[in-house]
């Protein structure tokens, strides 16, 4: 993927362009409760990426067709800014955010406790204000943090994060350089607490070792993650006494 | 305000503003000529060339600058091109729905792009590079994420803020250079309710009103667009009063969010 440049995207230290080592990440920033109107609301900052998601729902899936009389179905919607990347994005969806939309919706719909809902809908706006590389599972990792601040039943927590290939070398958490010149990419996500991989793509090449080594780093970095998100849910109340109100 | 915003306000809610407005406060203890608080975070997109967070009470835009070269219009080959386009996310509001924009975000974004327009805010002589061939095309985008009424208002400000701010390169190669300003125009937008005239109306507002106004001025004094909205009507005093209100409102506005740049 990509075309090679003659940036030297890893130095004679083993640093990144950035100054990172291979398996640390951006710095990531998750609030909730950006929006008033939305049931539930977070703003993630994961590098130069800004995105914000917002939570509507349960309530009645339209068109009827679209109903599950077994489980809520989750619709998300990843959509990006016109202003998001270097060179402005004509408004709308393209093929790209349909199947990232198509994708984050699935990994979603393992988290949430979905049977408790039957016959509705669960809407999560995905906005991509800024683009910087690694926007759908950032969005995802969001994503989840807005459920619960939504106040919807979840099992678990939905982590993401991506590795990839710079230089012959496997890395944690691409940059856009990276991501434009690198050789691969692998985002992924996880339930933190059994582990299971709820999203997966990957392009470009890796051995099976190359592989390895990429799931393993992405699987101690979403621990790290996780942290940032229950510390993001757990600022609402900070403060509040256990049973006492606010 | 957007057709499908224009839910069902309980009586008791209508009976108790209209009691309000007769003593002469709003419901939410605003005076009639009083906005909302507005907090403006500039640079809030780098990668875009200017950028805006706009909090107007409840109503929350990002509006963001892209300026690319392009070609002129036949028409007029030694001016810059600017367009203006308002996207009423989903995200805003429970029934606000995706797809192309409807007939009410096209209004409202043509009433943000005139007030800009006809002010030529924007020196779009400067923006021209080789006339008939190469010109800077300025795009504004503006994200409507939390809606609580008035986002013309929202979004002319983050608009005026953004521009103030925006940086572009004309040659590739060369240096960042600010976007040529003539001048600062503010819209104020106005609702009636009973005979009253009201600026900078939240969302319970607009739908208790039938009739809207949007009046936008430069700090010269001058009237640089105009557009009445909704099913009511105004008496031409009515009008004036809103003109009168929408200079004094505005200065105050220009004066908050761009104390500095000036």
């Amino acid at each position: 993927m990509g075309t090679p440049s003659d940036k030297k995207l890893i130095d004679e230290n083993g640093l990144r362009l950035d100054g990172r080592g291979p398996d640390e990440l951006r710095p990531i920033r998750i609030k909730t409760d950006v929006l008033e109107r939305a049931d539930g609301s977070a703003m993630i900052e994961w590098g130069g990426n800004k995105i914000i998601v917002a939570v509507y729902g349960p309530r009645e899936a339209y068109p009827k067709h679209t109903q599950d009389i077994e489980r809520a179905v989750i619709k998300a919607r990843y959509n990006m800014a016109a202003f998001s990347v270097d060179e402005r994005k004509r408004p709308g969806p393209d093929r790209r955010s349909v199947e990232i939309s198509k994708v984050i919706s699935e990994a979603l719909t393992a988290a949430v406790m979905v049977e408790q809902f039957p016959r509705t809908q669960i809407d999560v706006f995905i906005e991509v204000a800024q683009a910087d590389a690694g926007t759908r599972i950032a969005s995802l990792t969001a994503a989840s943090v807005a459920l619960a601040n939504a106040g919807i039943p979840m099992k678990d927590f939905v982590v993401g994060c991506t590795a990839g290939k710079v230089e012959g070398k496997v890395v944690l958490d691409l940059s856009k350089e990276e991501d434009n010149f690198g050789q691969a990419d692998l985002p992924m996500a996880v339930l933190p607490k059994s582990g299971d991989v709820v999203l997966i793509q990957m392009d470009g090449d890796l051995s099976k070792e190359e592989f390895d080594t990429a799931v393993a780093m992405i699987t101690d970095a979403t621990k790290r993650i996780h942290e940032i998100q229950r510390e993001a849910l757990a600022e609402k109340y900070k403060g509040t006494e256990p049973g006492g109100g606010e | 305000m957007p057709k499908d915003a224009s839910g069902v306000l309980s009586e008791i809610k209508r009976t108790f503003i209209q009691e309000k407005l007769k003593s002469g406060i709003r419901e939410d203890g605003r005076k009639f000529d009083e906005t909302r608080n507005i907090t403006i975070e500039e640079n809030f997109i780098p990668r875009a060339q200017g950028s805006a967070f706009v909090q107007l009470g409840r109503t929350k835009v990002i509006v963001g600058i892209k300026i690319e070269s392009g070609e002129p219009f036949p028409d007029t080959p030694n001016l810059g091109v600017m367009t203006t386009n308002v996207e009423m996310l989903p995200m805003a509001f429970p029934t606000f729905e995706p797809g192309p924009p409807n007939e009410d975000s096209i209004e409202i974004a043509r009433v943000v792009d005139r007030g800009i327009r006809e002010s030529k805010m924007i020196n779009l002589e400067k923006l021209c590079i080789e006339p008939g061939k190469k010109v800077m095309i300025v795009f504004i985008d503006i994200d409507v994420i939390d809606f609580d009424g008035n986002i013309i208002d929202a979004c002319t400000m983050g608009v005026v803020k953004a521009l103030s701010f925006a940086r572009y390169k004309p040659d590739p190669e060369g240096d960042e250079i600010p976007v040529p300003i003539n001048n600062h125009p503010i819209s104020v937008t106005m609702v009636k309710i009973g005979n009253e005239i009201l600026c900078d109306p939240n969302l319970e507002e607009e739908q208790m009103s039938n009739a809207r106004i949007t009046v936008t001025m430069t700090e010269d004094g001058k009237i640089r667009a105009m557009q009445k909205g909704n099913i009511g009507s105004f008496t031409v005093g009515q009008i004036n009063e809103a003109i009168q209100m929408s200079e004094r409102v505005g200065n105050v506005v220009r004066d908050q969010i761009l104390g500095e740049v000036r």
